[in-house]
C-alpha cells in the first residue's frame, strides 16, 4: 500500500479550491453527557470541504460519540454543530436534510439483512432522494463496481464476507451522493485479511477528493490519506496535527503514550 | 442393532422411565381409541330423516355418532338463518376470501403486494356489500341477526385477523414511541384490554359502545362483537409485534437514520419487515387462539358455528342422547382442521425463514 502514499496528497492540492475553502463541518464548544457522565468536554473542530480527518484515541475517549453527533445520531447538550451550512437543531426535517448529505459507515456494517445488496444500495436513493428505481439501480451498480463487488448485487448481506459487507456499506452510503463520508471504526470488526480491501476502497475514495472523517486505529491509513489527525482522550481533543508531525513529533504526553501503545 | 427392534429400543425403551411412559401411553391409547372409533365410525348412523334413526332399538342396541343429523343440518351450521335463496352470496364470500388467503399465503405467488391489497382492502369492503346487501345494486339487505354458523365464525375470525395486525403494529410502535402521550395511551390501552377477559370486552362492547356513538347509526350486535374482537386481538398482537421489534438491533435503526430515512419509511422498509418475519410463528399462534376465541361471541347473542350446533342439538326433531355429542365432535373436527392447518403453515414458513437466515 505504501506506493499509494503520495497520490492522495497530490490530488488534494488539485481538489482544494484556491481562495476559498468551504467549511464542511463546524463543531463549536460541544459538551455532551450520557446521564451523569460527561463524554465530550468543550470540543471544537472545523473541517474544510475536501479535507480528510482521522480521529484516533483510546477506547472511551468520545471519538465515536463525536462522529455520531455530526449526523445527529446523538444529540449534544451544549455547543453548536453546523454541517454543510446547516446548524443541527431539534428540527427532525433539518436533521434528515443533513443526514442525506453525510454518508456513514459503521463498525458492524449494519446492512439490512432482509434486502439484497442492490436493494440495500437503492433503498435510500429511492425513498429519500425520490429517484426512479431504474436510475437508482444504475447508480448503485456504478458504486458497486467502484467497490469491486458488482457480481454480488443479487446476494443477501449474510452471504458475503465481512470485508465485502463493509464495501457494500460504503457503496450504500455513496449512492446517496453525500458531500461528507464518515467512518466509525470501519475495519475493527473485520478479520485481518479483509482490512486491506476496505482500506483500499477508502484510499480510493480519498483520492477522488471526498470529504472524509474517519475514526480508526489504522495508522497506516491515517499517514497515507489524512490531512490532519485528531487525537482525543477523555472526551477532549488533545492534539491536532498533520500526520507527519503527529506521528513523528507528538506534542503531548498522552499522545506519545497512545502512539507508543498502538504502534509498539 | 437395526430394524424395528433397534428403533424401538433406541426411542421407546431407552431407559426405565422411558419404558414406563411408553407402556402407560400404549395403555391409554388402547383404552381411548377403540371406543372413539366405535362411536365416530363403526356404530355411527350415516343417514336418516329424523331422530328415530339415531335412537337405540332392538335392532341397533348401540348407537354411535348421529351423522345423519349433521348431514341434515349442515346448511344451518354453515349459513345460520341466512335466507336460503341468498346463500350464494355467502358462498361467493367464502370463495373471495379463500382466493385472497391462498394468494397471500403461497410464498412464491406473483404480486403478493396486490394480494395483500386485495385481502386487506377489497375483500372486506366487497364482503360487507355482498353479505349485508345494498338494495341500490339489487342485493337485498340481510340483517346480521340472520347470519350464523361458519359464516359468522369466519367473519369474526377474519375481521380479528385482518384488523389485529395493523392495529397491533400501530400500538406496538406507540408503546415504543418517544412521545410520552402516545406511549402512555398505547400502554394504557394494551394493558387494559389484556387485563380483562374477552368475555368482558364483548359485554362492554355490546353494552357500552352504543353509549358512545349517535343513536342513528347505533351499530348492530355483530358489529359490536367485531369491534370487541378486533380490539382484543390487537392488544395481544401489539405485544407479539413488540417482541419482534425488540429483536431488531439498534444498528439497523441507526443505519436507516444515517441514510436520511425518516420514521415511517424506516419502520416500513427496514424495521417492520425484519420484525414481522421473526414473529411469524407467534403471529400465527395468536391467530389460532383468536380463531378459537371467536366461539365466545355467543355470550352476546350471536350464532356462531358452535352456537348453531348447540341450538340444533336440542331441536326436538333430532334430540337423542347422542345428538349433542355428535355435534360437538363435528365442531371439534372443524376447529382442529383449521387450527392445525394454520400451525402447519406457520411451521413451514418458520422452517423456510430459518433456511434463509442460515444462507
Amino acid at each position: 500500500m505504501d506506493h499509494d502514499v503520495s497520490e492522495p496528497t497530490a490530488s488534494t492540492s488539485s481538489a482544494a479550491q484556491p481562495g476559498h475553502s468551504a467549511i464542511a463541518v463546524e463543531i463549536e464548544h460541544v459538551h455532551k453527557w450520557f446521564g451523569e457522565f460527561q463524554v465530550l468536554w468543550d470540543v471544537s473542530l472545523s473541517i474544510r470541504s475536501g479535507e480528510r480527518v482521522v480521529i484516533c484515541g483510546p477506547s472511551g475517549s468520545g471519538k465515536s460519540t463525536l462522529l455520531r453527533c455530526i449526523n445527529a445520531l446523538e444529540d449534544v447538550q451544549q455547543g453548536r454543530i453546523v454541517v454543510d451550512g446547516k446548524p443541527l437543531t431539534k428540527d427532525l426535517r433539518r436533521i434528515d436534510e443533513v443526514r442525506r448529505e453525510v454518508g456513514m459507515v459503521f463498525q458492524q456494517f449494519n446492512l439490512f439483512p432482509h434486502l439484497t445488496v442492490l436493494e440495500n444500495c437503492t433503498l435510500a436513493p429511492i425513498w429519500v432522494r425520490k429517484m426512479p428505481k431504474s436510475e437508482a439501480e444504475l447508480v448503485a451498480m456504478r458504486y458497486l463496481q467502484r467497490v469491486k463487488i458488482p457480481e454480488q448485487a443479487q446476494k443477501y448481506p449474510g452471504q458475503l464476507s465481512g470485508g465485502q459487507q463493509q464495501r457494500v456499506a460504503i457503496a450504500r452510503a455513496l449512492c446517496m451522493n453525500p458531500k461528507i463520508m464518515m467512518f466509525d471504526e470501519p475495519t475493527s470488526a473485520l478479520d485481518p485479511e479483509m482490512v486491506k480491501e476496505v482500506l483500499d476502497t477508502m484510499v480510493e475514495l480519498a483520492r477522488d477528493g471526498m470529504t472524509m472523517i474517519a475514526v480508526t486505529h489504522e495508522m497506516g491509513f491515517a499517514r497515507q490519506v489524512a490531512n490532519r489527525v485528531v487525537f482525543m482522550d477523555g472526551g477532549q481533543i488533545i492534539e491536532i496535527n498533520a500526520p507527519g508531525a503527529f506521528f513523528d513529533h507528538p506534542q503531548h504526553e498522552r499522545t506519545k503514550l497512545f502512539l507508543s501503545q498502538i504502534l509498539r | 442393532m437395526t430394524g424395528i427392534t433397534g428403533w424401538l429400543r433406541a426411542n421407546l425403551f431407552s431407559s426405565l422411565s422411558n419404558s414406563v411412559l411408553t407402556v402407560l401411553i400404549v395403555i391409554a391409547l388402547v383404552l381411548l381409541i377403540p371406543p372413539l372409533m366405535r362411536f365416530l365410525l363403526i356404530d355411527a348412523v350415516w343417514s336418516g330423516a329424523d331422530r328415530d334413526a339415531c335412537l337405540a332399538s332392538d335392532a341397533r342396541p348401540e348407537v354411535g355418532a348421529c351423522w345423519a343429523f349433521v348431514r341434515e343440518r349442515l346448511a344451518f351450521f354453515i349459513y345460520g338463518s341466512y335466507p336460503i335463496d341468498q346463500r350464494w352470496r355467502v358462498d361467493l364470500f367464502f370463495v373471495m376470501l379463500a382466493i385472497g388467503a391462498a394468494w397471500l399465503l403461497w410464498l412464491e405467488a406473483p404480486r403478493r403486494d396486490l394480494a395483500a391489497a386485495y385481502l386487506f382492502i377489497v375483500v372486506p369492503i366487497a364482503s360487507f356489500v355482498l353479505l349485508y346487501g345494498w338494495p341500490a345494486i339489487g342485493l337485498a339487505q340481510v340483517d346480521t341477526a340472520l347470519w350464523g354458523g361458519v359464516l359468522v365464525t369466519i367473519v369474526v375470525a377474519s375481521i380479528g385477523i385482518v384488523a389485529s395486525l395493523p392495529l397491533g403494529i400501530v400500538l406496538a410502535l406507540g408503546r415504543r414511541s418517544s412521545m410520552p402521550a402516545i406511549k402512555v395511551l398505547s400502554i394504557a390501552f394494551i394493558e387494559f384490554v389484556r387485563g380483562v377477559p374477552l368475555i368482558t370486552v364483548l359485554f362492554m362492547a355490546s353494552v357500552m359502545l352504543p353509549l358512545f356513538v349517535p343513536d342513528s347509526w347505533s351499530p348492530d350486535k355483530l358489529m359490536r362483537a367485531l369491534v370487541a374482537v378486533a380490539i382484543f386481538s390487537a392488544a395481544y398482537m401489539a405485544e407479539v409485534v413488540r417482541a419482534g421489534l425488540q429483536a431488531i438491533p439498534r444498528g439497523q435503526y441507526e443505519a436507516a437514520r444515517a441514510l436520511g430515512l425518516s420514521y415511517w419509511p424506516m419502520m416500513r422498509l427496514v424495521v417492520l419487515p425484519q420484525a414481522l418475519k421473526a414473529t411469524v410463528p407467534n403471529i400465527v399462534n395468536s391467530y389460532v387462539a383468536l380463531f378459537k376465541d371467536t366461539t365466545l361471541v355467543f355470550v352476546v347473542g350471536i350464532f356462531d358455528f358452535l352456537k348453531t350446533i348447540d341450538v340444533a342439538g336440542v331441536d326436538p326433531k333430532w334430540a337423542t342422547p347422542v345428538t349433542s355429542a355428535t355435534g360437538y365432535a363435528f365442531a371439534a373436527i372443524f376447529y382442529l382442521v383449521f387450527c392445525y392447518s394454520m400451525s402447519r403453515y406457520a411451521k413451514d414458513v418458520e422452517r423456510r425463514l430459518d433456511v434463509g437466515a442460515r444462507e
